[in-house]
């Protein structure tokens, strides 16, 4: 019986063992690797944040949504929409860093503070700087992309030039050109032809950003901010990186065209009324706008 | 008792081999070549393809007004013959193998992916490109936990080609999400592989004598695997046969 016992549990062991060989690598992470990284660090200013330090505040205002492994798995999952991020995949929105790279701790430092407007991750602005910064450390544990890579160089923003009128319609010229109206529509609506099909990385369905409800972009209402959005691209989203397609200085240009679609009050918005700036014509010949 | 002993000989047998095996494996001597072929069909009935509306886009429709798109999840010739099927070597194949100088164009022409699945070996750097007058995104979804990661970059008209390669072997989809329909493949393999054309032949070239396992992957319908020996300078045949589902 015992020899019985002892076969069936070494014929297991081996057949678990070949089982367990190709899929290591994309097994779902255990307490057991967690445990592991558990030394991570996080570097903002000249403060150190430690993963182990955040556990408790973790336990206490994360996990309900991102989940005891970091997999966006909370139990208020069903009800988050958009819902929460899973770590694990160490693929960020909100980055200062190139398409396809990690973001920096800054990065995650400021995401946290900042929160993300039009969903359930409210402004942390509670917490200290240094609670904040043993966060991101924690968050970056959950992901073993941090101990394989480095996170990536973040993109130059040269110098915000001064507004004019020759920029923003210059702006306009490249929301045209690259037609950012596919999804975002000529009016900045969010109702481009291929807006109503749009899904994340995951295959959810996702909205475009609506500039005329007054809404905070996601990743900072700042002009840099929108700046390093469509030159960055949102990582895991459909929002692609213009990097390769809008010189720095179309940038700036761009910025300024965005501005006069939303519905704050800037001084773009005030020079594009006294323009009479019509919308785009998507039917309008290549560079004939 | 003894049982339990002969059983952990058996084990200890069987680990030895193992180990024998994969060095034996790496000592593939790279002289006198030889090369795979074979033709890759599908039995039975050829699934339906749906055609594809692309009204969103003037410029997609425009493109195909007189030739229309449709998936090409299954692309099956008169004869069976199926097309963009992967043939590459799962077992077998040793460290010594030559990596591929070639840098094969992944084009994104007429609102479709041209070619609709490209085979790529690991660290081999491709190119994306565009012929259209539309924008484009080229978006390819990597499982981030293999190592390959997920990256995501316009491509308006005239864009600048993006070159890229990818870390681990791995099928990644890759899509446009401006226009849904676009579905492509990156195949990612280790080593020498080949891909199947409108009649459903492939050849492996620059394979090194040896024994090895090779496998079929075609998107929808799966793997298959089959067992060839590879004489020196000599073209060893593999064909496969899908059942139609």
């Amino acid at each position: 019986m015992l020899r019985n016992n002892l076969r069936k549990w070494f014929l297991l062991l081996g057949a678990a063992s070949i089982m367990a060989l190709p899929t290591t690598s994309l097994a779902q992470l255990t307490k057991y690797d967690l445990e592991t990284r558990m030394g991570i660090e996080a570097h903002v200013g000249n403060m150190t944040g430690h993963a182990k330090d955040a556990k408790g505040d973790y336990r206490r205002y994360c996990v309900g949504c991102h989940g005891e492994l970091g997999d966006g798995n909370g139990e208020n999952f069903p009800w988050v929409d958009p819902k929460p991020r899973n770590f694990q995949l160490g693929v960020f929105k909100c980055r200062s860093t190139p398409t396809g790279t990690l973001p920096t701790d800054e990065d995650l430092f400021d995401s946290i503070a900042r929160g993300f407007d039009r969903s359930n991750m409210p402004q942390w602005s509670t917490f200290t700087k240094q609670q904040r910064a043993d966060l991101v450390a924690w968050v970056k544990h959950f992901s073993p992309r941090w101990t394989n890579e480095k996170p990536g160089e973040p993109i130059t923003i040269p110098p915000e030039p001064e507004v004019t009128a020759e920029r923003i319609k210059a702006g306009r010229d490249v929301f045209a050109r690259v037609q950012c109206w596919k999804c975002h529509g000529v009016l900045g609506q969010a109702d481009g032809p291929s807006a109503s099909t749009l899904t994340d990385d995951l295959g959810r369905p996702i909205a475009a950003f609506n500039f005329t409800e007054g809404a905070r972009p996601k990743c900072g209402d700042t002009d840099r901010d929108i700046y390093r959005i469509f030159m960055t691209g949102l990582d895991g989203t459909p929002m692609p990186s213009f990097a390769d397609n809008i010189k720095p200085d179309e940038a700036w240009d761009l910025v300024f065209y965005l501005r006069t679609l939303m519905s704050q009050n800037s001084k773009a918005k005030a020079m594009a009324k006294t323009l009479g700036l019509k919308p785009v014509d998507p039917n309008a010949p290549a560079g004939q706008q | 008792m003894s049982r339990r002993f002969n059983f952990a000989a058996v084990l200890s047998a069987v680990v030895l081999i193992c180990c024998g095996a994969l060095i034996l494996g790496q000592k593939v001597s790279a002289a006198g070549e030889g090369k795979i072929t074979g033709t890759v069909k599908l039995d039975g009935a050829v699934p339906h393809m749906k055609g594809i509306d692309m009204a969103k886009d003037p410029y997609c429709s425009k493109a195909h007004a007189t030739d229309p798109a449709h998936l090409e999840t299954y692309v099956v010739g008169a004869d069976g013959g199926m097309e963009n099927v992967v043939v590459y070597i799962s077992e077998g194949l040793g460290s010594a193998a030559a990596e591929s100088a070639t840098e094969p164009v992944f084009d994104q022409k007429n609102c479709m992916y041209t070619p609709h699945v490209l085979a790529l070996e690991v660290n081999q750097k491709f190119k994306v490109t565009t012929s259209d007058q539309t924008t484009h995104n080229i978006h390819p979804l990597p499982n981030p936990m293999t190592g390959n990661i997920p990256w995501n970059q316009s491509q308006p008209p005239g864009a600048t080609p993006v070159e890229k390669s990818w870390k681990a072997p791995e099928m990644i989809p890759v899509q446009c999400n401006i226009h849904p329909w676009m579905h492509g493949w990156f195949v990612v393999v280790k080593g020498p592989h080949g891909t199947t054309d409108a009649k459903g032949s492939y050849t492996i070239n620059n394979v090194p004598p040896g024994n090895y396992t090779v496998t079929a992957w075609q998107e929808a319908a799966g793997t298959q695997t089959a067992k060839v020996t590879v004489a020196a300078g000599a073209a060893a045949t593999a064909n496969f046969t899908f059942k139609a589902k």
